[in-house]
C-alpha cells in the first residue's frame, strides 16, 4: 500500500495513480454546504476523493477542538464550510462559527501550526460548482504543502480510526 | 453597597467594616504562613481575627478563585480583598452570574505591584485603583510604573518568531507539561464542575502527558477563556514546569481587543465576544 515511509502516508488509487494524496477532513453544514456538495455530485461535477466529509447541522456546531482533533488523527488539511453570512439556517450559527474559528486560526499560527492547513468556506446549497472548485483548489494546495508530518499525530491514519 | 467606596487606613478596619456593616459570614484575604514564604489566603469568620491580614508584594494569588467554590458559596455573604487584576476577575464572575454583587463586600487595595522583581503584568496595570469596591484600602499609594501599551508584549515577542521557530518553542514547552492542572486550579474562571478534560467516555481531550495531549489541553483551556481571561497571570506563575502559557491567553486577549473591541473584566454585565457577533466580523481567507 504505502511506498517508502511508515507513518502518516497511504496511497489512494485514483485512475491507477499511486502518488501520495492528501487527507482532507471537511465539516459541512447540513443545510447549505452539504447540500451544495450533494448538488455537485448530482450534476456530475467531479471533485477529488481526498476529501472526507462530516455533516454537522450548522457550522456553528464545529468546536475548534474538532479541527485540532482532525490533525491529531492524521489529517493534512481541515475545511469547515457553512452557509453564507446572513443566510444561516439557524440565523446566526455561522456568525458564531466565524468568531470561534477565526480566533482559533490565529491561535494555531501563534503556536506554530500552519494556518494554511485550515480552510473555511461559505458554500450555499445552490453552489455545486463552487464546492467542486473549492475542493479542487484546496486539494492542490494540500498536495503542495505535503503530508503534515511535524504535527504530533497518532502514528498512522489506521491507528486512529 | 455605597456608590463611592469608603477609604480606610488598614485592613483591620476593612475587616471590621466587612463584618459589622457589610454583614459578611466569611472574609477572604491574605495572611502570612512564615516569613520566607509568599502570602497565603486566609479565611476569617469574625472581625477579631483580622490581625492575621497582610498586604505586601507577595500577595500574588487571585482570591476571586474562591468565589465559585461551593464551600464558600454555602457560607453566605463574602468579604474579599482584591487587587485591580482580581477585581476584574470578579467582574467576569458577576457577568457569568457565578456571584451576585449584593453577596459580596469588596475590599479594594491600591496595589503598587507584586513580586520582586515586579511581575510583568504589573507594569501594564490600568486598574491600580480597583473600581466599584465597598471599601478601598490605601496601603500603597504608588502606582506601578509602566506602559499600558505593553500589555501584549510577551505575546508579540513570540509572534515575531518564524512559524517553524514558534512550533519548536511550543513543542519544547508541551514536552515539559505534566498535566498537574495547577493552571486550572489557580484560575478564577476555571470553575466548571466537570472540566472538559475530566470527561472520559468519550475522551474529548487526551489526558496523557504527551506533546499531542498537552497541546490539546492548553489550546482547549485558552479557547474556553476567550473573552474571559483578565490576564492576572496566576496560571503561568503557578506552573511548576515554567510553561509560558499566559502568553497564549495574552495572544487571544489581543485578538479579542483588536477584532471585537472587548477586554474582559471592565464591566459586570457586558456580553462576551463568543456570545455576540456582528455581520461585519473580520474574516481571513474564507473561500
Amino acid at each position: 500500500m504505502s511506498n517508502n515511509s511508515e507513518t502518516a502516508t497511504t496511497t489512494q488509487t485514483q485512475t491507477g495513480d499511486s502518488a501520495w494524496t492528501p487527507r482532507i477532513v471537511a465539516f459541512l453544514c447540513n443545510w447549505c454546504s452539504y447540500a451544495g456538495a450533494d448538488l455537485a455530485g448530482m450534476s456530475r461535477n467531479a471533485y477529488p476523493a481526498s476529501i472526507k466529509i462530516i455533516r454537522v447541522p450548522c457550522s456553528g456546531r464545529v468546536d475548534p477542538m474538532f479541527v485540532l482533533k482532525s490533525f491529531e488523527r492524521g489529517a493534512d488539511m481541515v475545511l469547515v464550510s457553512g452557509c453564507h453570512p446572513g443566510d444561516c439556517h439557524y440565523t446566526s450559527g455561522n456568525y458564531h462559527a466565524r468568531r470561534k474559528l477565526m480566533v482559533f486560526r490565529e491561535l494555531m499560527e501563534f503556536l506554530g501550526i500552519d494556518s494554511r492547513r485550515f480552510k473555511m468556506s461559505w458554500v450555499s446549497a445552490a453552489e455545486g460548482a463552487k464546492w467542486s472548485s473549492v475542493v479542487r483548489d484546496i486539494t492542490a494546495e494540500a498536495t503542495e504543502l505535503g503530508p503534515y508530518e511535524s504535527f504530533p499525530s497518532f502514528a498512522t491514519w489506521e491507528d486512529s480510526v | 453597597m455605597s456608590p463611592v467606596a469608603t477609604e480606610v487606613k488598614t485592613l483591620n478596619e476593612a475587616a471590621a467594616r466587612a463584618f459589622e456593616e457589610g454583614g459578611v459570614s466569611v472574609f477572604i484575604g491574605y495572611g502570612r504562613s512564615s516569613d520566607d514564604e509568599p502570602a497565603v489566603p486566609v479565611f476569617l469568620r469574625k472581625a477579631d481575627e483580622a490581625d492575621k491580614l497582610v498586604f505586601d508584594g507577595t500577595c500574588f494569588s487571585n482570591l476571586a478563585v474562591y468565589l465559585a467554590k461551593p464551600e464558600i458559596k454555602a457560607m453566605g455573604k463574602v468579604g474579599l480583598v482584591v487587587k485591580g487584576c482580581d477585581r476584574r476577575a470578579v467582574n467576569v464572575l458577576l457577568r457569568e452570574h457565578v456571584v451576585e454583587r449584593d453577596n459580596l463586600f469588596l475590599i479594594g487595595v491600591r496595589c503598587a505591584g507584586v513580586g520582586d522583581p515586579q511581575l510583568g503584568k504589573c507594569g501594564q496595570c490600568d486598574v491600580h485603583d480597583p473600581p466599584d469596591c465597598d471599601v478601598v484600602v490605601d496601603d500603597a499609594v504608588d502606582s506601578p510604573s509602566g506602559d499600558a501599551s505593553e500589555t501584549y508584549a510577551a505575546a508579540a515577542e513570540i509572534e515575531s518568531m518564524s512559524l517553524e521557530d514558534r512550533w519548536d518553542f511550543w513543542k519544547g514547552h508541551m514536552e515539559k507539561c505534566i498535566r498537574c492542572y495547577a493552571c486550572r486550579q489557580a484560575c478564577p474562571m476555571c470553575y466548571c464542575k466537570r472540566c472538559i478534560v475530566d470527561k472520559t467516555e468519550p475522551e474529548w481531550v487526551e489526558s496523557s502527558a504527551t506533546i499531542r495531549g498537552n497541546l490539546a489541553w492548553n489550546v482547549a483551556r485558552a479557547l474556553h477563556l476567550t473573552g474571559r481571561c483578565v490576564g492576572c497571570g496566576e496560571c503561568e506563575r503557578v506552573c511548576p514546569m515554567g510553561v509560558p502559557l499566559g502568553t497564549i491567553n495574552q495572544k487571544i486577549g489581543k485578538l479579542v481587543e483588536q477584532w471585537y473591541e472587548y477586554k474582559a473584566g471592565y464591566s459586570p454585565d457586558e456580553d462576551g465576544p463568543f456570545s455576540t457577533w456582528t455581520p461585519e466580523d473580520p474574516e481571513i481567507g474564507i473561500l
